[in-house]
């Protein structure tokens, strides 16, 4: 082949390289979420109750303890799962049971979700359960939100700041 | 497996036959794969680096940085930013391929493992660098990044809460994962960096640079990329929106539209152990390896030829262990020989030219001794038909042996640069054959590495063993070729079979050593 036509063809190798480099560094788009549907993050990490109640030693189970380990009490390690509920509209949604983390089970547990809804008015309830009861809640919240297409809506959960909080 | 690898393969001999038709041997792309992954690793480097200088390493400024880059420094820093995403592309094309037509060729078997396996967590880290620049943006396809990356990873059983809560919502948002991210784009490189020195290890010689005409036409080609088609930030990020439509970089963010299919768990598993499978390619099936080469004290004298040439670093010169007068032996490691037989043609005690019946020169390889390739040169000798008699000493790759069907007599060992220089001028001095064909791979592109190379260098008399000088190069013609360019390659002989038509008859002349 002349030099032309090499030169030629190493022009078209160069383009179509440059082409795909090109093309897909961006597109196709990627559709990450429907355009049209609000996004409900929920998310809350928290410690439930052990397992069981501490028992308080008698003073010759205290004194069969090293002087530098004596302790009152003795108390299980690991923690209860935690039971949560999410329902919109008086319709549940989820239902979770999250167990505690840690190779003990003695950590919080943990839940993280995110769905979609259809944006506008809605009731979202959330139950949460830390204790050994099997009837009931220790947490609630249930409150008339608008939802917003294309944005965030989260549900978070702080012991300290009295439990759910939506935003 | 093995039906994967032809496939691969013949797709391989079609596109190495198209570059050939562009850019001629020398400057294939294909044959360049790995040299260019280098350049571009440099040039994304090096942009980098320019880039660093305006970018703002806070979550708050990072965008604005990055836009004032892009569009207030478009000429110089904005081409900078382009350039280091394009050339980031091509570094992820160029070392795909690398992969696959490393594989096509069977180059990672057996004690060819190590840059195969060394390669693999390189492919992580290149993943790693890319994903965490993508981030430092900070717009909204890095937001859309930062919480699919985080709840992926929270799929695994490593974290007590799940770290997607950094980036749950507009006042959760602190700089900690940024400021991580930013030490990862800057570590990862340097970490990759080691990677690929630790990959290419196991070859003497390495070739890091692609051949100047190929260097200048890939920058060119991304620098006008880069103009024509700047890379730009999309919208700033903001955790209380959804990100809905994304212009997206395939090359870096294929496995996230994954895990809208597949839960996260199951993507690590798919992609931990695809990793894990395709680190373990070498061995799949287990292969005998050939024997290596052996050295025969007797008849080495330490020059250390064979230790020159050796493409893969297996040959070391040892005190001399034999009492002999010289002060150092050929010393051959078992695991790292893969049986190319370079160092036999470069041993000046491989001679043909022996009373002896059996040569043993200081180094040979057992399955291909020279004994036996005097006898087979002999033995071809009766063989010709019509015509002028064409000897041809070829390796197992370049697909010369099918000038067979041309007339002409092939003789096939691992690498063209086995054949010693002697060869020549045995056959042709003892009128065994009118000329001789040394075919080797294509140029740069030889199976063994350095076999094209050193020949030339041998044939031109820049590298002993030379080919003496009484030999005709009128009837010596070194032919690189491959599988695919079996037209070239018949064209070639024939002009060269004319020539040969075209000389005097052939006499025997007597060397010195009969
Ligand atoms: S056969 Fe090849 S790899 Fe083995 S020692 Fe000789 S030149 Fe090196
Ligand atoms: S080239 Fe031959 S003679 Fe020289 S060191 Fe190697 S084996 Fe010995």
């Amino acid at each position: 082949m002349n030099r032309f036509g090499r030169l030629f063809l190493q022009a078209i190798s160069y383009a179509a390289f440059a082409m795909t480099v090109g093309y897909f560094a961006s597109m196709p788009a990627y559709r990450y979420a429907d355009a049209g549907a609000a996004s409900v993050k929920i998310s809350l990490s928290h410690a439930a109750d052990k397992v069981a109640p501490c028992v308080q030693l008698t003073q010759e189970e205290i004194a069969e303890f090293a002087a530098n380990m004596r302790r009152t009490e003795t108390c299980e390690r690991q923690r209860l799962p935690l039971f949560f509920e999410f329902d919109v509209d008086g319709a549940r949604v989820l239902t979770i049971e999250a167990p505690p983390s840690g190779i003990w089970g003695d950590g919080p547990s943990s839940i993280y979700e995110r769905i979609n809804l259809d944006p506008g008015r809605h009731r979202i309830t959330v139950r949460l359960r830390d204790t050994a009861r099997t009837e009931g809640w220790d947490y609630v919240k249930s409150e008339e939100v608008v939802l917003e297409a294309a944005r965030y809506f989260t549900i978070t959960f702080k012991e300290a700041t009295g439990g759910f909080n939506y935003r | 497996m093995a039906k994967l690898k032809s496939f691969f393969r013949i797709l391989f001999v079609r596109a190495e036959y198209a570059f050939d038709m562009a850019f001629g041997q020398k400057c294939n792309p294909l044959s360049w794969l790995g040299s260019l992954g280098w350049y571009f690793f440099w040039i994304v480097a090096g942009t980098g680096v320019y880039l660093y200088i305006f970018f703002d390493t806070g979550i708050t400024d990072a965008y604005a940085s990055v836009e004032y880059i892009t569009n207030d420094q478009w000429y110089a820093a904005g081409v900078m930013r382009s350039l280091h995403r394009y050339a980031s592309d091509a570094l992820v094309i160029v070392v795909v391929v690398h992969l696959l037509r490393e594989f096509s060729l069977d180059r990672l078997r057996g004690k060819r493992f190590f840059a195969w396996l060394t390669g693999v967590p390189a492919l992580f880290f290149i993943y790693l660098c890319g994903i965490s620049g993508y981030w430092l943006v900070w717009d909204e396809l890095a937001q859309f990044i930062a919480i699919a990356t985080t709840e992926w990873l929270d799929a695994l059983p490593f974290f007590a809460e799940p770290i997607a809560n950094n980036f749950l919502n507009s006042t959760t948002l602190g700089g900690r994962f940024f400021t991580l991210m930013v030490f990862i784009h800057i570590f990862a490189p340097l970490f990759m960096l080691l990677l690929m020195w630790i990959h290419i290890q196991r070859h003497a010689r390495a070739r890091v640079n692609p051949p100047r005409p190929l260097a200048i036409g890939t920058a060119i080609t991304l620098i006008v990329l880069s103009l024509l088609h700047p890379a730009v930030s999309q919208g700033p990020a903001d955790l209380d929106a959804v990100p809905t439509e994304l212009a997206f970089d395939w090359f870096y963010l294929a496995a996230y539209p994954l895990l809208d299919m597949i839960p996260g768990g199951q993507l690590w598993l798919v992609i931990v152990g695809g990793l894990a499978v395709l680190a373990l390619f070498p061995w799949l099936p287990p292969q005998k390896p050939a024997p290596a080469a052996v050295v025969s004290l007797d008849n080495c004298n330490g020059c250390a030829r064979c230790f020159d040439d050796c493409p893969f670093g297996a040959i070391s010169m040892v005190r001399r262990s034999d009492g002999k007068g010289y002060e150092t032996e050929a010393a051959v490691s078992l695991e790292h020989c893969l049986s190319c037989g370079l160092c036999v043609g470069a041993c000046p005690t491989s001679t043909p030219f022996r009373r002896a019946t059996e040569i043993v020169p200081g180094i040979e390889l057992p399955e291909y001794p020279i004994t036996g390739l005097r006898e087979s040169t002999i033995a071809a000798s009766s063989q010709f038909g019509e015509g002028p008699r064409v000897l041809v000493y070829t390796c197992e790759y370049s697909g010369a042996d099918k000038l067979r069907n041309e007339g002409a007599q092939v003789i096939t060992m691992p690498c063209i640069a086995m054949l010693p220089p002697s060869f020549i001028d045995f056959t042709l001095s003892r009128n065994l054959a009118d000329g001789v064909v040394l075919a080797g791979c294509a140029e740069g592109d030889c199976y063994y590495r350095l076999g094209g190379h050193w020949t030339l260098q041998r044939l031109n008399g820049e590298r002993d063993p030379y080919l003496r000088k009484r030999v005709d190069r009128n009837r010596v013609c070194f032919m690189r070729t491959r599988p695919g360019s079996g037209k070239q390659r018949q064209a070639e002989f024939a002009d060269f079979a004319a020539t040969l038509a075209d000389l005097p008859p052939a006499s025997h002349k007597k060397s010195r050593d009969e």
